[in-house]
């Protein structure tokens, strides 16, 4: 049994402080000890994105992460980017352009969607092929995902430009 | 009223904020026990030696169990008790369970389970169809044999002869969501199993066996599936049935979750196919016969095997109206995966063999494929609009002048009577400019000779209702309460589907109240008994039909009670608008239900239905085994790279037939991704075994399903204006299986593409993927 190490994280604003094994994989610490059950177990090889999280503006797939590599990071998780009285654009899309069938991928999809946006605020539909191509999702085909990201965008795009 | 309205998904809020609880997410309770099982390393032999002393002190570990450990039954099959939860002394496949681990977490059980020194003696294992056929190791006593006319004797007099063999590959599910269940012990030796299942009385079943008791004693409850697909329709059995046997000796709450691997190393999948044919066509290009053997790969263990080959047969035809048929089906006992259910249920196989000999023969008679195709399809049903807005046709009506009537009746003896194909594929081949842009794309191939562009036109015949007829039923519970609120249980589960959100219209609608009045719950076999696996696309059919009688006995008694208050007819009473009208007074839906309640009036009722009008012998292979036809048709255009295989879908149109669609959202989500599922098991996703039995490709990474940038550059999607000529509910049509099919287009714009590179016919296998592409082209290219 390798020794505790004493982690200190930020998950979605609020700190956190335990001991764990370094080699305890990141997803089982956020759904498991911290009880942040939107990120999704899919595959555990970084090949589908249900686990997808950001950390210090990246996205990571959370379970291939250790927690010791996270120690000291800001993650954000899908609970992190609204709920369900104060949903972020991208979740009002997805919901309303029906980009989900089962949900299983949507957290991660979401998630990772976010920081397509951040890195490229105006994607064409290519790009959101291709920024989204490490999530899988078995259900819907991706036509919804791809509409629903795009209509996030638009939206947010209007929203700055009203705002300047 | 809110009955065929574009509504998000019931649980999109939840789903987009990481809410929605899948069975994984479930809180449990302090001293929860995580179970691995540990797996068979060979394809078929005898265990001669277990030493399990490294699992047992591995750390974490709290019980190890072997068969004998089992206090009742030990199986987990769905139909013939021939599937063991832990293998009694004999293996036979790579993956099997051999005993489970017991441990305080997930990884120090998956750890353990590693620790075994298991010693066998080897076997012969029969690892592909053709052993399996020289040992005659198979299901059933010998091959079923369906067939209409004498095959034979009428391709032998045929202007034109083709026949030719090849190979359809197996599918494995990839639900996002693997497999998991949790059991929690209750008083009195009860247990509580949550359980990521498509059949939550089976699971009840299998449990209620393995730990001695009826299954009163055992409640099953399923919210949601993160994705089902087939593959939750009885491959949940064994983890459902270990939790609960290791609570009831523990009494601890148990949880059983597949990892990735494991899951695809031990989960059943899509069968695989040989199918050989020969068929006859007359110079005109009307098939004369055709006569269809099956070698079907249904690995170890019986599953749903018979019922899949059985559809595949069914789906011989697909939308061709064949004078004479022959179709001998093999169902072969291997030493891999037990082969399960997955979407479309062997319809898939048996359309991709007659959409290849269609295909096959269109190369050969230089005839358009389409063209071919409509030669050959059924007759449409006399009140059918004719082209061109003429006058309706009476009877079932010839297409072309010279063309005799055809006998419409299946092979299997069942009339088409609501053939809408004719109608779909002319609006189709508009919509999509089929004609123009197979000229183009001539065009372009002969300019280009390291790419090839291909395009083709495939349509869908899909026959609804399970072929084992008394699985047609369902029942649902709703209860109305005294402030107005509706709650709905029904026997269906939710995999993603949309189920739940198109029974809730269906209740909306019946009491004329808004949605929001309606709470759906989850699954639950102490609400609804006896229930069917939500499978076979029938589950808004089944279940929104029961919610329907359930509700109008409801509504029938309020409008009688409030009829009675008002001294008017029960007739008057108008349930609309989220109001109650009777005659000229309107109360709020709350206050009717009020009034009702303190009348002391039954505000809760079960409904039921069964599918009406079946009729099936499986043997004979006679009979009406379906309530009606969905249909659908696709044009997909590729292009493929001769240096490398590589390929790409560049465009898709689709017109689907949902009737009356529900909820053309759902609906349309449907269509696609199911076209996505179906283009994959045709394209890129392979499964590989080696020389010994083991599954190579069980991770993403080295199993390949689409990806979002695999997905069309144009992808087109419209739902059929029409209705079921059935009486389904408000008149839909099942949609989760039929547009899997519509895939088979993609495989044949490859064919078509390939094709392009010789003078040749491609012989393509599925899957076609970028190897099996590179193979084709090269020998087309050489004129072999
Ligand atoms: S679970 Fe992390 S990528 Fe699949
Ligand atoms: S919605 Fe089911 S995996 Fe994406």
């Amino acid at each position: 049994m390798s020794t505790k190490m004493h982690i200190k994280l930020t998950v979605n604003g609020k700190n956190e402080e335990f001991l764990a094994e370094p080699r305890e994989l990141l997803i089982y610490t956020l759904r498991e000890r911290l009880n942040i059950t939107g990120p999704h177990i899919g595959c555990e090889t970084s090949h589908c994105g249900a686990c997808t999280v950001t950390i210090g503006g990246k996205s990571v797939k959370a379970c291939t992460m250790f927690v010791a590599q996270a120690n000291g990071a800001e993650i954000t998780t899908i609970e992190g980017i609204g709920s369900p009285d104060d949903l972020h654009p991208l979740q009002t899309a997805f919901k309303e352009h029906h980009g989900l069938q089962c949900g299983y991928c949507t957290p991660g999809m979401i998630t990772r969607a976010t920081k397509l946006l951040e890195e490229n605020p105006d994607p064409t539909e290519e790009e959101i092929r291709f920024g989204m191509a490490g999530n899988l999702c078995r259900c819907t085909g991706y036509q919804n995902i791809v509409k629903s990201i795009k209509a996030a965008a638009a939206e947010m795009n209007a929203a700055k430009e009203a705002a300047e | 009223m809110s009955v065929s309205k574009p509504l998000p998904h019931d649980a999109a809020a939840l789903h987009v904020t990481g809410q929605a609880r899948y069975v994984d997410d479930i809180p449990t309770p302090r001293g929860t026990l995580h179970l691995a099982f540990g797996l068979s390393q060979i394809a078929r032999g005898r265990i001669t030696a277990m030493d399990l002393a490294q699992v047992r002190s591995s750390p974490g570990v709290v019980a190890v169990l072997t068969a004998n450990d089992l206090p009742f039954d030990n199986d987990v099959s769905p139909s013939l008790h021939d599937e063991p939860l832990l293998a009694k002394g004999e293996v036979f496949y790579v993956g099997q369970p051999v005993f489970l681990v017991v441990a305080r977490s997930h990884r120090a059980a998956r750890v353990a389970a590693r620790r075994a020194e298991i010693r066998y003696a080897e076997e012969e294992a029969l690892l592909t169809v053709d052993a399996a056929l020289a040992a005659n190791s198979r299901f059933e006593d010998g091959p079923r044999i369906y067939h209409k006319g004498d095959a034979e004797a009428a391709i032998a007099g045929s202007a034109h002869v083709i026949e030719d063999s090849f190979e359809i590959g197996g599918q494995e599910h990839f639900y996002l969501e693997g497999q998991a269940a949790l059991a929690m012990p209750q008083e009195d030796g009860g247990m509580l199993v949550n359980s990521s299942t498509q059949h939550p009385t089976e699971i009840q079943h299998k449990v209620a066996e393995a730990i001695g008791l009826p299954m009163h004693a055992v409640r099953v409850e399923i919210r949601r599936m993160g994705g089902g697909f087939g593959g939750k329709e009885s491959q949940g059995n064994a983890l459902a049935v270990a939790c609960a046997i290791a609570a009831r000796q523990t009494g601890k709450c148990c949880k059983m979750r597949y990892d990735r691997d494991d899951d695809m190393t031990i989960t059943g999948k899509r069968h695989a196919f040989r199918i050989s044919y020969r068929a006859g066509f007359e110079a005109g290009g009307r098939i004369t016969g055709v006569s269809f053997t099956h070698l079907v790969d249904c690995g170890w263990a019986q599953d749903l095997s018979l019922p899949v080959a059985d559809r595949a047969m069914l789906h011989s035809d697909n939308a061709y109206a064949i004078p004479a048929i022959r179709i001998e089906s093999h169902r072969l006992k291997t030493n891999l995966q037990s082969a399960t259910a997955y979407r479309g249920f062997g319809g898939p196989q048996g359309m991709v063999g007659i959409e290849r000999v269609m295909d096959h023969a269109a190369h050969v008679l230089q005839i358009d494929p389409v063209e071919l195709r409509l030669r050959n399809y059924y007759d449409a049903p006399s009140d059918a609009p004719a082209e061109g807005g003429a006058a309706p046709r009476s009877a079932t009506v010839p297409r072309g002048i010279s063309e005799k009537m055809k006998d419409n009746s299946t092979p299997y003896g069942m009339e088409v009577t609501d053939f809408e194909l004719h109608e779909i594929t002319a609006q189709l081949l508009e919509s999509s400019d089929y004609a123009r842009r197979r000229r183009d794309i001539s065009e372009w191939n002969a300019d280009n000779d390291r790419l090839k562009r291909g395009i083709a036109f495939s349509p869908v015949k899909f026959g609804i209702s399970f072929t084992l007829t008394h699985l047609n039923q369902a029942g649902a519970l709703v209860h109305v309460y005294q402030d107005g609120s509706i709650h709905l249980n029904h026997g269906g589960t939710e995999m993603g589907q949309g189920l739940f959100q198109k029974v809730a219209q269906v209740a909306a609608s019946r009491f004329g109240v808004d949605l929001n009045r309606v709470k759906i719950t989850a699954t639950d076999t102490a609400k609804v008994p006896n229930t069917s696996a939500t499978a076979a696309s029938s589950g808004s059919d089944l279940n929104g039909m029961a919610v329907k009688a359930a509700c109008d006995t409801i509504r029938d008694r309020m409008a009688a009670h409030l009829g009675e208050v008002y001294q008017q007819p029960a007739s008057a009473v108008v349930f609309q608008g989220d109001r109650v009208r009777i005659a000229e007074t309107e109360i709020t839906f709350e206050t009717a239900a009020m009034m009702c309640y303190t009348g002391r009036i039954s505000l809760s009722a079960t409904g039921f239905y069964k599918t009406p009008a079946l009729d099936w012998d499986r043997i004979k292979g006679k009979g009406r085994p379906f309530f009606y036809f969905a249909y659908g048709a696709a044009v997909t255009e590729v292009i493929v790279d001769r240096l490398t295989g590589e390929n790409r879908i560049l465009r898709t149109d689709i017109l689907h037939d949902a009737g009356a669609s529900l909820n053309p959202a759902l609906d349309i989500g449907q269509v696609e991704g199911a076209y996505v599922q179906g283009a994959g098991w045709l394209t890129t996703e392979e499964l590989k075994w080696d020389g010994s039995g083991r599954l190579r490709t069980h991770a993403p990474s080295t199993y390949k399903i689409p990806a979002c940038s695999d997905r069309p550059d144009v992808f087109n999607v419209a739902l059929y204006d029409g209705q079921n000529r059935e009486d389904t509910i408000y008149r839909s049509k099942a949609v989760g299986e039929p547009p899997f099919m519509l895939g088979i287009s993609a495989w044949l714009a490859l064919s078509h593409a390939v094709g392009a590179f010789g003078a040749g016919y491609p012989h393509l296998n599925a899957p076609a993927t970028a190897e099996e592409i590179w193979r084709r082209a090269e020998r087309i290219q050489d004129g072999v």
